[in-house]
């Protein structure tokens, strides 16, 4: 790939759909509650029995708001639903409620930062409101599907960027964040493989320097960030090689095979559906006035942006451990409800904190491939921890032992340091005779370390630490060896 | 000894323990059952009615009563009740039972209506004579070789023959009116809106409306008052008070209160001269009473069959998408894959008229048609509905004949459907301007068959219309 891409760029544009968390679905009062028993989240209204009519659900127009809002979105002031007829067994009217000409919100962007600094800008053409349809469940036998409308009616909202992306860390980067925006804002639960959030990719070539667009293809229904990646890469490819083949790239909808990894027409042109949108009659105007908007505004959580620029001033992090803690809400959470129990609120236990969270908090839900919110040991537990350090009544490396000790029992820090007998020895007169002793017993490599072998500190100082059962207070002794040596 | 009471009088025999209520319930049964040949009903709820009202008559008898205690109605095949047969008059619906009322059902019922069963009606309450039904054609009372127009025609023939007092229809164009006027009868159209469409079947959304059949302007009145309003379950339904209808038309219209207009438009080619007359006579008899009759003009009144056909076919091609036989009602057998369950069952499940709607709608929505014909048919329909804001700002009424010619024979326009479509020349203006209307019987021609005089109102002036439909009687 890497040859291609001096020779060509990709030109990609996602529409990302995300379900929404509403407590009912779109038009009816049906739960949209996952995994419940088949069939049994239906009405007449989402199975569209004959007289029904679709009746739109406020909080699905509060949640599509609020992502407007938080993607830079003009609002419109009026806009309307649309059919998209088309027959599949599990669209239950015949047509999905969406909206077509007039999307709710249009006009934004979001600012990407990638992996080398680099800034983008992508826009966002649209984020419009829709209906999911059922399940169809193809494997059960041979000769019959079977159809689960629990999904019927769900709300969708799909935002539509424009083709502004480069490349495909820049498209994974701009999903990444679109993810993340929603979980901020509480309208999606982020969860590709479940399907609550669905990727459809646009993607066509040109030649570097080239202003005019190739043709594009659509690949549809990418699950996981992998898949986005990979489709991606196995569809520049293929349109490289039609190109380069002499050939035309023809718009067409595509399929991506996540083992074969390739991606194949979905129906043929003549195939292709003519959708015969329309105007919705059973739905009147949605109305989005100045008091509406700006009581969604009041809503808004803190988004990822501002939670960083706190971070910096509350807790005087460094951009690194900033950047990881606010990627994932609940983990930047974690971290201040951490920090608001700890005793002493200071520079270094702020630091320690996030040390301890980035470190070994993320490798222990790594290791046994848990959330966060399945962790049993609370912020709280932490904080305590966190304190033997800061009144440096156990070191660094006791503090990573005493963690592990704490997941793996589940027992509170000073339990365990009580028991183990860890707090560390800060008196100087214990200290000042350990070092005594080791000076007496190791008598040429402390010759040699006052007569400038510095490199000899290391050892003294481990065989200090040794014979404390690592329980010596480090800086202690470091001070006090030197004082001891120049006498 | 019911006959031709409105439901006041019958109130006050029953209230005073003169008439039984389950007498008046059988008087209609029995009407019902000596009249089978007009093959009105497709459901009779014979014992759910006599049963109702031994319950209902309790009420009255201790003066718990609801509104309509007394009344007897029978509902047209396209508006849901719950666990009864709901065919809409298709094959492909033959089988399915609704699991649901509609609004106007259960408002109805609360006030302790009697539903003594549900009507033929033209197949999707597409058509104009009510020959497009899967279960036959309904005949027309006055003369039984003639249709009684459509698509609520058993509705019609359900009143005129006196099967019941009121009928619930429904119109998309004109049929309530039209039916009212070949079987004499009154036929109201309320304001799109006025009354919640959960559970009427849709045919074209943006303009079907229940409406109302009866003899008199009082039971229309009082049906009209408790099935109006604001419904959550209909987006599209009015905010609008709903005025007591039945308080508002107990008052007279006077001359000077009031501005009546004419388009001449309505006057032309294509209607039948008798009917002319007829109506001209209502113009002379109103300005001999002292109102004021002014000629007025409705310019784009030769688009309305077209821009009505267009757009209605259009929505009706999405609305009937659902009958699929994927989830309920008629499944072809013949079948091997999805493709083939779908077009057998289509094509087995619809008449010819349904296909030819089908047919035109997802023609002038496909992509290429769009603009010449969807999109233009809604910038007509503006224009249509600004005829009616424009002449409502000289008068308040504007009265024509409802229908261009009085009932045809059975069989006589079967193979001509444009020249079916005309009948709805004068009545579907209204249903895409969205206002009201009503036609009441205003004569008969030299064979005897009635005709209608159509009033057509500013929106939700329903009391308004009842009370100058009461000048004509
Ligand atoms: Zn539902």
């Amino acid at each position: 790939m890497k040859e291609i891409l001096q020779k060509y760029e990709p030109v990609i544009g996602l529409e990302i759909h995300a379900q929404m968390k509403t407590k009912t679905k779109a038009f009816c009062r049906c739960s949209t509650e996952f995994n419940a028993p088949s069939n049994s989240n239906v009405c007449p209204v989402c199975l569209g029995h004959p007289g029904v009519l679709p009746v739109l659900n406020e909080e699905l127009v509060n949640f599509i708001l609020k992502m407007g809002l938080a993607t830079n979105c003009k609002i419109k002031e009026r806009s309307i639903f649309a059919r998209k007829n088309y027959f599949y067994p599990d669209l239950s009217k015949g047509y999905q409620i969406t909206q077509f000409e007039t999307p709710i919100c249009y006009g934004g962007y979001l600012d990407i930062e990638l992996k080398d600094d680099t800034k983008r800008k992508i826009g966002i053409t649209r984020i419009h409101m829709e209906e999911d349809a059922g399940k169809s469940i193809h494997d059960f036998s041979d000769d019959e599907s079977l159809i689960d409308f629990n999904r019927c009616g769900v709300p969708l909202i799909e935002i539509v960027s424009e083709p502004d992306i480069r490349t495909i860390e820049e498209a994974t980067t701009y999903l990444n964040k679109v993810k993340q925006l929603l979980v901020y804002l509480e309208i999606n639960d982020g969860n590709m493989e479940e399907g609550s959030l669905r990727c459809d990719a646009n993607i066509s070539i040109r030649k570097k320097g080239e202003e005019k667009f190739g043709t594009r293809t659509e690949i549809k229904n990418l699950n996981s960030f992998r898949n986005v990646a990979d489709a991606l890469e196995a569809e520049f490819n293929r349109q490289y090689e039609v190109i380069e083949s002499g050939d035309k790239v023809y718009y067409t909808t595509m399929t991506y095979d996540a083992t074969l990894k390739k991606t194949s027409p979905l129906r043929s042109k003549e195939e292709a559906h003519d959708y015969r949108y329309f105007p919705e009659p059973d739905l009147v105007y949605v109305e989005v006035n100045e008091n509406k908007l700006e009581s969604i505004k009041n809503e808004l959580p803190e988004l990822p942006e501002e939670k960083k620029l706190r971070f910096k001033k509350d807790y005087l992090l460094p951009d690194y451990d900033i950047n990881i803690l606010v990627q994932d809400k609940e983990l930047s959470n974690f971290y201040e409800q951490v920090t608001s129990n700890l005793a002493t609120k200071n520079e270094k236990t702020f630091k320690t904190s996030s040390n301890i969270i980035l470190s070994e908090v993320l490798r222990v839900l790594n290791d046994e491939k848990i959330d966060l919110k399945n962790l049993k040991l609370k912020p709280v537990n932490i904080s305590e921890l966190i304190g033997f350090v800061s009144r440096n009544e156990i070191n660094n490396n006791t503090a990573k032992d005493v963690f592990n000790e704490m997941f793996t029992t589940g027992k509170n820090a000073s339990e365990i340091i009580k028991e183990k007998n860890l707090i560390q020895v800060s008196d100087d007169n214990l200290i000042i005779e350990i070092i005594n002793k080791i000076i007496l017993e190791n008598k040429s490599e402390a010759d040699r370390y006052k007569s400038g072998e510095s490199k000899l500190k290391g050892v003294l100082v481990g065989k200090i630490m040794k014979e404390s059962k690592g329980k010596a207070n480090p800086q202690k002794v470091n001070e006090l060896l030197d004082k001891l040596i120049e006498n | 000894m019911i006959q031709n009471r409105n439901l006041n009088e019958i109130q006050k025999e029953l209230n005073s323990g003169k008439l039984l209520l389950v007498d008046a319930v059988k008087y209609y049964l029995d009407k019902i059952s000596s009249q089978k040949h007009l093959n009105v009903f497709i459901s009779v709820f014979e014992n759910d009615a006599l049963t109702r009202a031994e319950e209902i008559q309790k009420k009255i008898n201790s003066g718990t009563a609801g509104k309509l205690a007394g009344l007897v109605i029978s509902v047209k095949d396209v508006i849901t009740i719950k666990d009864k047969l709901h065919t809409c008059g298709s094959k492909i619906l033959s089988n399915y039972t609704s699991v649901y009322n509609a609004t106007v059902i259960e408002r109805l019922i609360s006030e302790d209506a009697i539903i003594i069963g549900k009507v033929n009606c033209d197949e999707f309450a597409m058509g104009s004579s009510n020959e497009n039904s899967y279960f036959g054609a309904v005949l027309n009372p006055v003369d039984n070789s003639r249709v009684p127009g459509g698509s609520s025609g058993g509705s019609a023939v359900s009143v005129a023959a006196d099967m019941c007092m009121v009928s619930l229809g429904s119109e998309t164009g004109g049929s309530i009116r039209q039916p009212a006027s070949f079987c004499g009868i009154t036929g109201l159209k309320a304001t799109y809106g006025r009354i919640s469409r959960f559970g009427l079947t849709a045919f074209a959304s943006s303009f079907d409306s229940i409406g109302i059949f009866g003899k008199n302007d009082y039971d229309i009145a009082a049906v009209l008052e408790v099935i109006s309003g604001e419904d959550e379950y209909d987006s599209t339904s009015a905010k609008e008070k709903v005025p007591e209808f039945t308080v508002e038309t107990g008052n007279n219209i006077k001359p000077g209160e009031i501005i009546f207009g004419y388009a001449k438009e309505y006057f032309e080619d294509g209607l039948n001269e008798e009917i002319k007359n007829g109506i001209l006579k209502k113009i002379e008899f109103l300005k001999n009473k002292g109102f004021e009759v002014k000629e007025i003009s409705l310019p784009h009144s030769k688009y309305v069959i077209q821009t009505y056909y267009i757009l209605t076919s259009a929505e009706a091609s999405s609305n009937l998408a659902r009958y699929d036989g994927v989830r309920f009602g008629f499944k072809s057998e013949n079948h091997s894959n999805l493709e083939e369950m779908y077009v057998n069952t289509r094509s087995e499940g619809f008449g010819a008229e349904v296909k030819r709607r089908i047919m035109l709608g997802t023609y002038v929505l496909s992509s290429g048609y769009y603009d010449a014909y969807y999109k233009k048919g809604q910038k007509m329909r503006r224009k249509i509905t600004e005829d009616f804001e424009n002449a409502f700002k000289e008068v308040d009424y504007i009265i024509s004949p409802t229908t261009p010619t009085t009932a045809f024979k059975l069989g006589e326009k079967n193979d001509d459907p444009l020249a079916m479509y005309l009948n709805d020349i004068y009545t579907a203006s209204v249903n895409l301007a969205a206002i009201p209307a009503i036609s009441v019987p205003a004569g008969n021609d030299s064979n005897g068959l009635p005709f209608g005089i159509q009033i057509m109102g500013k929106k939700f002036d329903e009391a308004g219309l009842l009370k100058v439909s009461k000048l004509f009687i």
